[in-house]
């Protein structure tokens, strides 16, 4: 992530056509491992785990190549990241609870 | 159109500078827009994960072929449109715009493509008895979450096709600039993005192991 003023225009030029390709490549290899751990037949919530940590990943890269965030400035990145991780820990933290109490009340 | 000179304000970001992010209000703009869509999708995904917890009895029909097969086709096109996105706002910055144009239309057909694709998959749950409404395979939630996540997403697959066309339409007829082509990129990636969250939530998390 580029701290000092960097023209937006010159940002744009930073990532190259090779660094796509490598992005959209691995983008399909953790695609591919989704699918395969899929039949792996392990229980829901080591899958669910795996399965969303690899979309975080992918969505990682997709946001600092494909949406350069990572060549934008600091701030950018600042004012749009930390508040919506902050929305999505208060609404895990209210909901989950909840849902996971109903789980326990199945016989 | 007045360009903003972002260099000239950079350096005074919190001095009074009329640019603090360094980019144009378009992009910051479609920033904040995508921040408050990420938390409809969001909320979308985590009440589709509340509902499926509470429930006795949540089917997981889906196959290796056709649907797991499908929905994998679905990931491939989109990451690739999503390829086809940044060459075509490269271009646009390089001031090639025939090649841009191209670009952006060649997304825009990966994004019709898509939707084509999830319509065929929509209409074969349809044929098995599988509607917003009902389940054959047990809770009836099952039908109204997989069609109210896949259709909000494809609505926005659909917004994105046509907004692209009218991106490549305009910057065609040098009436937008390579700013416009690179704040509509931004809106096609994310709802790349999303897909990477509904394609392991809805359909592999469904994956039927008993097969």
């Amino acid at each position: 992530m580029s701290t000092h003023g960097t023209s937006a225009i010159e940002a744009h030029h930073a990532p190259t056509k090779k660094l796509f390709m490598w992005v959209w490549f691995w983008l399909l290899v953790l695609t591919g491992v989704e699918v395969l751990l899929a039949y792996l037949k392990l229980d829901p919530h080591p899958m669910l785990v795996l399965l969303v940590g690899l979309s975080l990943i992918k969505s990682a890269l997709i946001v600092a190549y494909f949406m350069h965030l990572r060549f934008e400035k600091l701030g950018l990145f600042l004012i749009i990241v930390p508040s919506l991780v902050f929305c999505l820990v208060m609404i895990l933290i209210f909901v989950f609870p909840d849902s996971l109490r109903i789980v326990r009340l199945h016989p | 159109m007045a360009e903003m000179d972002v260099d000239a304000v950079a350096g005074q970001a919190w001095g009074g500078g009329v640019a603090p992010f360094a980019t144009n209000t378009k992009k910051l703009g479609m920033w904040l827009f995508l921040l408050s869509d990420s938390l409809t999708f969001s909320t979308a995904i985590l009440a589709y994960a509340y509902v499926r917890l509470s429930s006795a009895n949540w089917p997981r029909p889906f196959e290796i072929y056709p649907a797991i097969a499908n929905a994998t086709f679905l990931t491939f096109i989109l990451l690739s449109s999503s390829l086809t996105m940044v060459m075509a706002v490269a271009a646009a910055h390089r001031n090639e715009i025939k090649k841009a144009v191209i670009y952006i239309l060649l997304t825009a057909v990966g994004g019709v493509a898509f939707v084509g694709l999830h319509m065929m998959e929509w209409f074969r749950l349809f044929a098995e008895g599988v509607t917003p409404w009902s389940n054959k395979w047990g809770d009836p939630l099952f039908g109204g979450t997989f069609f109210g996540l896949t259709g909000l997403h494809m609505l926005h697959v659909s917004i994105g096709v046509i907004y692209l066309c009218i991106i490549a339409l305009g910057f065609g007829r040098r009436k937008f600039n390579a700013d416009h082509v690179e704040v509509s990129g931004l809106y096609w990636h994310f709802v790349d993005l999303v897909w990477m969250f509904i394609f392991p939530m809805v359909y592999l998390m469904s994956v039927n192991l008993k097969g």
